[in-house]
């Protein structure tokens, strides 16, 4: 029942949302995502206690023709994305507040469907109910992106919408033909590690690369990347908030579920090299995010160089580098959430985020400087917050696989401290200017939003065994598996 | 009482909460008081366990909580104290907490005081985390979090453009020898299965290892000694640090912070000394840096910038001697410096408080009439670094030359040329800044005073003990009857490497002397060119020999970076983004949206809605369907 109730909660909201005033749906949108909050807690902190709980599986028959079922789980690995989503959608919705928004009320409904949509993704157990939530969670934020967005918001989230979706329908494919070879029929995970293992190699490759192709778009991966600095430059804060935070975490968990464990000799075959394309990423991104003179792109760029390392620790299949990536997509998940919230602050007063033309906010505005600088340490991976700990574990992951690959993918060590401390001083130190002049200080809403980030990213610095102890015993499962699939060839 | 080990980073952990949570509404007399008493318990609370580890010197864990857990790796909040640990934890709430009262003065009319001290509450926890963690990862995370600390106090005043940039340039340079230091905590992890200091030291000499592969992690640890203690190619960062508040200057850019490398190679002593490549590395890294900014500092004309390449030159000096085994002694000289070295720091900041904010030697002169308790300190401290018997530093840096005499005579005498123009520059910029004649201009020099209390008395007590400290390490030849000799080696050898010292008591009796009187004949030296003759360093405009223009101008190393490095980067990255992402990978999505588009617009052509159009192209398909089939049977 718990899993059912995380599910539906936020969309049972909307209509009670829809009749109240403008004014008010704010405030109950946010009861609706803390309510969804606590219940995630709670779902959590049972979870860790007593794992077993009947109260975490819900399976009934849901399509009797196609063998698929309506089947959600709460484990050790989607409780740390579920609780990460509920954790980070009040703080977007409380970033509305004091924004003035046209249609606000649809603006918060197709938010709260969302977040439905996404925790879906991540409780689903059935390859047809992950794959209609995978796509469900595509309209309510191409919605947001195309009525709420900037400028260009037609042609750039086409083209976002477009390319989603060309990578779903490779998806979809691969899920049908692995289906096929399942023993009875059916969409459960289960059936699908078993007839995943039985292909032969060449199958596995295909269905590897076709699986891939959809989630690379979604995290994204070079070279399929150039769709997410316009969107997310593009999209209202809360929509770029939701694409970065949440659902890009879509795509890695995807890998470490619904791909790898699969097709273990697709990943075998295939490793070597998505394991350089996520490197590349990270090289490439770094380095394009110093070239940027816009804050917001330059943090979309280093989004791609930041996810592309949890990829590639993702694709080592090791203890050190999976959990890296757990530890990770939890981190950037807070941390991109608060880094663009603190550009929406300044945007919001200035009117711009040409980083050139601003300049010594620091002297104007002593808390929103102290709590940006937190922030960004976090994104920088300072030891003791949380960007650390999964920076850390996920070279160590990278480094088991391979001495050469950690070199250049800790070339994120250097260039995040560079990229990230070139904009605080483009932003914040020097002598104000007419325009910074006028900052003030910020609300506090504001401050709250800003403090309860800073404490997060000092709190899961601290105490990341808390999450790792969680999900380490059933990635050590999936590993296993991959691994024993794999060796199993090997013999033969 | 070791187990009250936590209390000693607690204290002034708790006065940055305090200060830094209540920064705006807290009064400036009870900063004064929370943040230098935080490091005073500190320091009472590190020498009463320094005491009992007298009496009872074994290393003792004291675990608090359980950090990062990953299948066997396990990183742990957990102290170490012995006697290594300790030793480091006295000077730096020692000097630490003497700076701290000084800060109270110089810092006295500045709007930001307390934003100040608790950066510096702060800098003095992550220093202590650094030399009390039980593991690497530990000590990464105080390595780390000093190096913020350094970022955010040489951008103290970050309205000025230049600090900010000294700050963030301070940052991303330690971040280049941090990413060599992470991945040697990493290799060490591989090899060892721990990073644990006692189950990584335990397996040596027990397990047989790969010596490539300590080689391998020593060089890469040492990278990020290269980094925070400012070695060659590393080292541009330090002397641009000096933009800091001068107390700053004192406690992290020469006493503390950049001692943390050398703290580092000591803790692993036992491995470093297992790799005779990585050894003769850093022996060899350590001396150029010293000859480097030893040469350099012959020519500085602004006062910080001076002790700066002097601290430079000494820590290369004192990885010289810890690349030729001679660790205890490093770690001696790293005491003594500590104490000698934030004394003319702090000495400097008082001159500069008098000088009204003027940094320049070439606008000084005379100044030992107007401030006399300055005076006699900074003199103090200028023989000690010097090296004159029966000062700190003549004995820490004798015994460093001795045991480096024994490794090797081409670095022996490499090192005693550093030795010689230490002396020789140092005692330049004593006598150009307090001997002579006044050069400044009439409003400096009225305004010219001692400095108050809170100043002059941290300065006594630093003088007091660079006149005293060096006894800690008393040599052989002259201490062998009273039995006092090397009391430091005895102490440390349970967690250091110490050099046995085979060397003849006359040897190093001649040695001594011979280093000596060449010292004292640079001395005046300095004198005859700066006192009697009179010169004084001419302007920035003035006409200089082509050698002294390239050392003058630090042989034009920031600038080549610039060149080789920094440009490039930014070149790189622009016509990347230029041409691979916006031309090249986007412009092809879009040339298939486009293209896409194009043939579709192209087929809907046939879409006429002329029935005869229709029947016509099925027809003609039908045939076409017809025809392949047959053909194909």
């Amino acid at each position: 029942m718990l899993v059912l109730l995380l599910l539906i909660l936020p969309v049972l909201f909307v209509p009670i949302l829809l009749l109240f005033s403008e004014k008010q749906s704010k405030n109950i949108a946010l009861v609706a995502a803390l309510t969804e909050m606590c219940v995630g807690f709670y779902a959590f902190y049972q979870y860790q206690i007593n794992p077993t709980c009947a109260c975490f599986n819900w399976n009934t028959i849901w399509i009797q023709n196609l063998n698929a079922n309506f089947h959600l789980q709460l484990n050790g690995i989607n409780s740390v994305l579920v609780l990460l989503t509920t954790l980070i959608v009040p703080f977007i919705i409380q970033s509305t507040f004091e924004r003035d928004i046209k249609n606000i009320k649809a603006y918060l409904s197709l938010m709260l469907i969302m977040q439905t949509a996404l925790v879906g993704v991540f409780l689903a157990q059935d390859a047809l109910l992950f794959y209609i939530f995978w796509e469900l969670a595509l309209i309510p934020i191409y919605l947001i992106c195309l009525v709420f967005g900037g400028e260009n918001r037609q042609k750039i989230t086409f083209k976002f919408f477009v390319y989603t979706l060309f990578g779903s329908l490779f998806m979809l494919l691969a899920i049908i033909y692995v289906w096929l070879h399942t023993e009875n029929r059916s969409f459960d995970i289960h059936s699908f590690y078993k007839a995943g293992a039985l292909l032969t190699a060449k199958e596995q490759l295909f269905v590897f690369i076709a699986f891939y192709l959809a989630f690379a778009i979604k995290i994204p991966i070079f070279p399929l990347h150039t769709w997410q600095p316009d969107t997310y430059v593009n999209a209202p804060t809360q929509g770029t908030m939701l694409l970065s935070g949440i659902m890009l975490k879509m795509g890695t968990y995807a890998l470490i579920i619904w791909l790898i464990p699969v097709v273990p000799l697709g990943w075998q075959q295939a490793s070597k090299y998505v394991i350089i394309l996520s490197v590349i990423s990270v090289v490439y991104g770094s380095l394009m995010a110093l070239t940027q003179h816009n804050f917001k792109r330059m943090l979309a760029y280093s989004s791609i160089g930041h996810v592309g390392l949890i990829a590639a620790g993702i694709f080592t299949m090791n203890l050190q580098g999976v959990q890296g990536a757990m530890y990770q997509m939890l981190s950037h998940g807070i941390n991109v959430v608060a880094l663009f919230f603190v550009c929406d602050i300044i945007t919001n007063r200035m009117k711009t985020d040409e980083m050139h033309k601003l300049g010594g906010i620091r002297n104007v505005s002593r808390v929103f400087s102290v709590l940006f600088l937190i922030i960004l340490l976090g994104s920088v991976a300072l030891p003791l917050t949380n960007g650390f700990v999964g920076e850390f574990l996920l070279l160590h992951g990278l480094f088991q696989y391979n001495t050469v690959v950690v070199v250049f993918a800790g070339l994120t060590v250097i260039f995040g401290a560079l990229y990230m401390l070139r904009a605080y001083q483009h932003i914040m130190h020097g002598d104000t200017n007419a325009l910074t002049e006028s900052f003030g200080v910020i609300t506090v809403n504001e401050k709250i939003l800003l403090a309860c980030f800073a404490g997060l990213i000092i709190f899961f610095g601290l105490f990341p065994n808390l999450i790792l102890d969680g999900s380490e015993n059933q990635i050590k499962q999936i590993i296993d598996h991959v691994h024993e699939v794999t060796a199993m060839v090997v013999k033969k | 009482m070791q187990q009250f080990v936590y209390l000693i980073p607690l204290f002034p952990l708790l006065s940055f909460i305090v200060i830094a949570l209540f920064g705006k509404s807290l009064s400036k007399s009870i900063t004064t008081f929370l943040a230098p008493s935080s490091i005073l318990a500190s320091f009472i609370v590190a020498v009463l366990i320094f005491i009992n580890q007298l009496s009872n010197n074994h290393a003792v864990i004291v675990p608090v909580f359980s950090w990062i857990h990953v299948g066997d790796f396990r990183a742990d909040f957990s102290f170490l104290v012995d006697s290594l640990s300790i030793l480091f934890t006295l000077v730096i709430t020692g000097v630490g907490f003497l700076i701290h009262v000084y800060s109270t003065g110089y810092m006295h009319d500045e709007k930001d005081y307390n934003r100040y001290f608790s950066y510096l509450n702060l800098f003095v926890f992550f220093m202590l985390l650094l030399v009390l963690g039980d593991n690497f990862l530990l000590m990464f995370v105080g390595w780390e979090g000093v190096g913020l600390c350094s970022y955010l106090l040489i951008g103290f005043w970050f309205k000025n453009i230049n600090y900010a940039d000294a700050a963030k340039k301070a940052f991303v340079m330690n971040r280049i020898g941090d990413l060599g230091f992470i991945l040697g905590i990493i290799l060490l992890f591989g090899v060892f299965g721990s990073i644990n200091y006692h189950q990584v030291f335990a397996q040596i000499g027990t397990v047989v290892i790969d010596g490539k592969l300590i080689t391998w992690i020593t060089v890469l640890l040492f990278i990020g000694a290269m980094g925070k203690s400012a070695q060659i190619p590393l080292f541009t960062w330090l002397p641009d640090a000096m933009a800091g508040p001068t107390p700053v200057s004192a406690l992290i850019h020469a006493a503390t912070m950049v001692t943390a490398g050398i703290y580092m190679v000591a803790r692993c002593s036992v491995l470093f000394s297992l790799s005779e490549f990585t050894m003769q590395f850093i022996a060899i890294i350590g001396i150029a840096t010293a000859l480097l900014a030893a040469t350099i500092a012959l020519f500085q004309n602004d006062i910080k910038k001076v002790l700066a390449y002097s601290t430079v030159s000494q820590l290369g000096l004192i990885f010289c001697a810890l690349g030729c085994g001679a660790f205890s002694a490093g770690v001696f000289h790293v005491v003594t410096h500590a104490f000698f070295k934030a004394l003319l720091f702090l000495g400097a900041g008082s001159v500069i408080h008098g000088m009204s904010g003027d940094q320049d030697i070439r606008n000084m002169g005379g100044l030992k009439k107007k401030m006399p308790v300055t005076f006699i300190t900074f003199l103090i401290g200028t023989i000690a670094i010097a090296g004159i018997p029966p000062f700190a530093g003549f004995f820490s840096k004798d015994q460093m030359l001795a045991e480096i005499f024994e490794h090797s005579k081409v670095l022996f005498v490499l090192a005693l040329l550093v030795s010689l123009m230490t002396a020789f520059y140092m005692f330049r910029l004593f006598f150009l800044t307090f001997v002579g004649e006044f050069r400044g201009n009439d409003i400096v020099k009225n305004h010219v005073h001692e400095s108050p209390k809170s100043m002059t008395i941290p300065l006594m007590i630093l003088s007091g003990l660079s006149v005293v400290a060096g006894f800690i390490g008393f040599p052989h030849a002259l201490g062998h009857q009273l039995g006092i000799h090397h009391w430091l080696d005895h102490f440390l050898s349970s967690s250091v490497k110490v050099a046995e010292g085979k060397m003849e008591l006359n040897t190093e009796m001649l040695l001594m002397a011979a280093t000596v009187v060449l010292i004292l004949i640079m001395i005046f030296l300095a004198r005859f060119f700066f006192v009697s003759k009179k010169q004084i360093p001419k302007s920035d405009d003035a006409p200089m020999s082509l050698g002294k223009e390239i050392v003058y101008h630090k042989y034009y190393i920031d600038e080549i970076y610039e060149a080789i490095i920094v440009k490039p980067l930014n070149r790189v990255s622009v016509l990347m983004y230029q041409f691979i992402e916006k031309s090249g990978i986007d412009g092809l999505v879009n040339l298939i949206g486009t293209s896409i588009v194009n043939w579709s617009q192209l087929l809907r052509l046939t879409q006429t809605g002329s029935l005869g159009f229709y029947v016509i192209a099925m027809v003609i398909s039908i045939v076409a369907l017809i025809l392949i089939t047959v053909i194909k049977i």
